[in-house]
């Protein structure tokens, strides 16, 4: 993909994500009945001449109850231990229709598997501080078995505890770094 | 490295004490097992009781799994599942959340069982609460079924394919520990 063919797409420069006003959540199904929302509050993410990337910390994975946050950073689940970091590396950017398409590679528990996310990019508008600011908004779905992520257990109509489906969700608010 | 052996079983001639006595004779070189011998005196877990001071005999069964490298347990299946003690003693070692002994401890189960299936069940439970109270729960799996005549006059074990078993569950378990220290590193 040429520079150009990038630039329709995301502006050039270099932006980095504010934290305060970005958020990096999952849904996924429990008990068959609804979704169940977690997210991860310490997380990076930056765009940088047309690439995206993000890191989070597995250890600030957010869990109303401290023996669910305990079990899901154990073995069974993260593995935060071994596996202190999540990652995501765009590889190409494309448009379809009114979306934003990405893709790239996510590392989940050490394994790296190619996901393609879609949404959208806004226009880069001024703020009141002298920088230019940026939303993007990505979405994936990806299977957690394929990351090693297989705790599951049996609903007695023989559906799924926890789904094995994880809706992924990035909302970026990403600041244009001066000079 | 330092692996913890951990019967569920508290008679004097427990068949699982036994299984353990048996690994500790097929050990590596660089391997030892201790025998936690205490479990009959830990008391009831009583969250009342799990403050910053918990009853010595707790404190004892938390310190044994905090300094092995891993820990190899083997229950004996009663009613289908685990002695009731050594649930017990898993709830202690489990908390304080995410700080407990049994966090991220490298442990594998094995079993001996008068019956046919070599405590298969009470293994599985066993796993199952060993990787929600945290510990990292080894690809390993020996079921001794009709243990009762797999030992000789002295205790020893007197089957060798038992044994082959039993050094690649110890195998399985020590390479989980490796790859721990390698991280820790």
């Amino acid at each position: 993909m040429t520079i150009t063919e990038v630039a329709r797409i995301v502006p050039a420069g270099n932006w980095q994500a504010d934290r305060v006003h970005s958020s990096l959540g999952f849904a996924v199904r429990h008990m068959d009945v609804l979704p169940f929302d977690g997210g991860f509050a310490d997380f990076e993410a930056e765009l940088r001449e047309g690439r995206i990337t993000g890191t989070a910390r597995v250890e600030s994975i957010a869990a109303a109850d401290e023996n669910l946050t305990a079990h899901l950073l154990s073995p069974e689940f993260f593995d935060a231990e071994r596996h202190p970091e999540l990652r995501f590396v765009s590889r190409a950017l494309r448009r379809d229709a009114d979306e934003v398409v990405v893709v790239g590679d996510l590392t989940v528990k050490g394994q790296t598997r190619p996901v393609e996310l879609r949404g959208t990019v806004g226009e880069p508008v001024e703020d009141p501080y002298g920088s230019r600011r940026l939303g993007i908004e990505l979405t994936t779905t990806i299977d957690r078995t394929d990351f090693g992520l297989d705790w599951q257990a049996e609903l007695p109509s023989g559906g799924q505890v926890v789904a094995n489906d994880v809706t992924i969700t990035a909302r970026l608010e990403l600041v244009e770094e001066s000079g | 490295m330092h692996l913890l052996g951990i019967s569920g079983s508290l008679r004097r001639d427990s068949l699982n004490t036994k299984l353990l006595r048996a690994v500790a004779e097929l050990l590596p070189d660089d391997v030892e097992l201790e025998l936690y011998e205490e479990l009959a005196i830990v008391p009831p877990y009583d969250q009342d009781r799990d403050g910053e001071v918990p009853p010595v005999e707790v404190a004892r069964l938390r310190d044994a799994i905090a300094g092995a490298d891993a820990v190899l347990f083997a229950t004996p299946e009663y009613n289908s599942s685990i002695p009731g003690q050594l649930k017990n003693a898993v709830d202690w070692a489990s908390r304080p959340v995410r700080a407990a002994s049994l966090t991220g401890k490298p442990v594998a189960v094995i079993g001996a069982s008068t019956g046919m299936y070599g405590a298969v069940w009470a293994q599985a439970e066993l796993r199952k609460s060993l990787a929600t109270a945290g510990a990292r729960v080894a690809e390993a799996e020996v079921a001794v079924g009709r243990a009762e005549g797999r030992f000789d006059d002295d205790g020893r074990l007197a089957d060798d394919e038992i044994r082959d078993e039993l050094r690649e569950a110890v195998a399985t378990l020590v390479g989980e520990a490796r790859v721990g220290e390698l991280v820790a590193a």
